[in-house]
């Protein structure tokens, strides 16, 4: 079986201190996977590894059975990306950042308005396509990246705490979207987050604690092994193995 | 990926290229203002500087306007450069630069693009300063318009690729205005864009000398001779090799691997 993601043996190390150590685990095409940790558990260092913004001290990653290292372009083509931090050109239109974020991926202007269109639409965003970024709030700017991530139909798509600053709302509607797209498109979804309330028993979850794999599986699972009462505890009992 | 892939994605860099120029209409009227003023003011004051000077380009006496306009081009392409690599370096901190490195296109060629992109807007600039320059009599050949033009877009390419290399160097953008002081003003006032050389070597041989080492100096006597249709072949092999190992230096920044341009540990969990 081809894994959307198969990540093997990653390590990583900043000059002071190892940041990833022999991280291994798949991503099946058209799943759902929760990478839950703690602030500093090494989330975002594996998600700068996977976008090939850094490179692993060690390790492999294949996405659709394309080598990150050996074959960046096709392996690339197939990742759609939420950073954590915003990433929208503040002073470009909603649909201007599209057109720009389809150009460098190679996309026609034709196929880019098509695509634009399609995916403003779904967010309800298509009548504010003319608007600066800088004018909309946190909830619209996330859904205009999350627009912009799918604008060139990936098939898998890495969310870094992407409801980070969000309001309750604006959560609960990226987390439905997002669900449905698994569901109608088959998109794989690696989602990382600190917030257990956006994971559901039937995930299936990586827990990532300081830097290696600490267990892996379905959430409802994790939590009758650990003993503790809900995914919160869950993420308690990592801290308190830490410390 | 497709050949046309590659096309789409340089028009793509270089209409936000152009976009951002046109939304930020300050920074495209000032960069025809700054060379104005000199022009129009600084110019003005030393008109008959080079009256006793017979330049061998020009064979006679020319006003100082008509001197000083190659180094003003100079000077726009430069504050461009400089500021398409503060762009970047704005970019770099609001995140939006890790869009362009994560596209599946190689990141040497989204730097070329950047680099040309960068190169045509200071184009657009410098001939909306050369038309203007017209009523200031500074009419070079009606056909120097055009054999100027590879000499403006090297030049451009050239600053360019030093904006980037320095935009890879930087890790903040409060640092950028040191640049302005320690690097951009020496470039400029070290040159001839405002005084032939043989006037710096009378003057003080140091500066003389820093001059000559000063790759500026051969874009702006490459445009001057271009622009009255002649080939400077050191000025262009003196180009040729400036921006051969600037554009190599960028591309090495550009590389996130080597830590130049995605500095340090990302942010987060």
């Amino acid at each position: 079986m081809q894994f959307a993601a198969n990540i093997q043996a990653l390590s990583h190390r900043y000059a002071d201190r190892e940041v990833l150590k022999n991280v291994t685990f798949t991503v099946g095409q058209g799943s759902f996977v929760g990478l839950l940790g703690a602030n500093g558990a090494g989330k975002t260092t594996l998600f700068s590894v996977l976008t090939r913004l850094i490179r692993a001290s060690s390790g492999s990653v294949q996405l659709f059975g394309h080598d990150l290292q050996r074959s960046p372009a096709a392996a690339l083509a197939t990742l759609g990306i939420v950073f954590q931090q915003p990433t929208l050109d503040l002073d470009l239109s909603v649909l201007q950042n599209l057109q720009y974020h389809g150009a460098i991926q190679g996309m026609s202007p034709s196929h880019i308005l098509a695509r634009a269109q399609e995916e403003l639409e779904r967010l309800q965003l298509w009548d504010r396509r003319h608007e600066r970024v800088r004018r909309l709030n946190g909830g619209h700017r996330r859904r205009v990246e999350i627009a912009r991530a799918l604008l060139h139909k990936p098939r898998l798509l890495l969310l870094d705490e992407a409801t980070a600053g969000l309001d309750f709302e604006s959560r609960i509607h990226l987390q439905r979207h997002i669900r449905a797209l698994i569901e109608t498109q088959g998109l794989a979804v690696v989602w990382t987050t600190h917030t257990t309330e956006e994971l559901q028993g039937d995930d299936s979850v990586i827990l990532l604690n300081q830097g290696a794999v600490h267990a892996q599986g379905q959430l409802a699972d994790l939590i009758t092994k650990a003993g503790v009462s809900d995914a919160n505890n869950l993420l308690l009992s990592l801290s308190t193995a830490r410390s | 990926m497709k050949n046309s892939a590659y096309l789409f994605c340089f028009w793509g860099v270089l209409k936000r290229e152009l976009q951002r120029s046109v939304q930020q209409r300050t920074r495209f009227i000032s960069a025809l203002v700054r060379p104005l003023l000199w022009l129009a003011v600084f110019a003005a004051g030393f008109r008959g500087t080079l009256d006793e000077q017979v330049i061998a380009l020009y064979g006679s006496p020319v006003n100082y306007e008509v001197y000083i306009a190659p180094g003003l081009i100079g000077m726009i392409i430069l504050f461009n450069s400089m500021q398409s690599s503060l762009s970047m370096v704005y970019d770099r901190e609001m995140g939006s630069m890790r869009i362009l490195l994560t596209s599946p296109l190689p990141r040497s060629y989204l730097l070329f693009c950047k680099l040309l992109a960068i190169a045509l807007t200071s184009l657009l600039q410098v001939y909306a300063f050369l038309i203007v320059a017209f009523f200031f009599d500074v009419a070079p050949p009606a056909l120097g318009y055009l054999t100027a033009l590879p000499a403006i877009l090297m030049g451009a390419f050239i600053l360019g690729a030093l904006g980037l290399l320095l935009a890879s160097l930087i890790e903040q953008l409060e640092n950028f205005a040191g640049v302005m002081n320690f690097v951009v003003f020496p470039l400029f006032f070290l040159s001839p864009a405002l005084y032939p050389l043989n006037f710096m070597q009378d003057a003080n041989t140091w500066v003389y000398w820093a001059c000559v080492i000063n790759p500026f100096t051969y874009v702006v006597e490459l445009i001057r001779h271009a622009l009255y249709l002649d080939l400077n072949t050191f000025a262009l092999l003196v180009n040729l090799a400036a921006g051969t190992a600037l554009t190599v230096g960028a591309v090495l920044g550009f590389d996130p691997a080597r830590r130049m341009l995605y500095s340090g540990r990302p942010r987060g969990g």
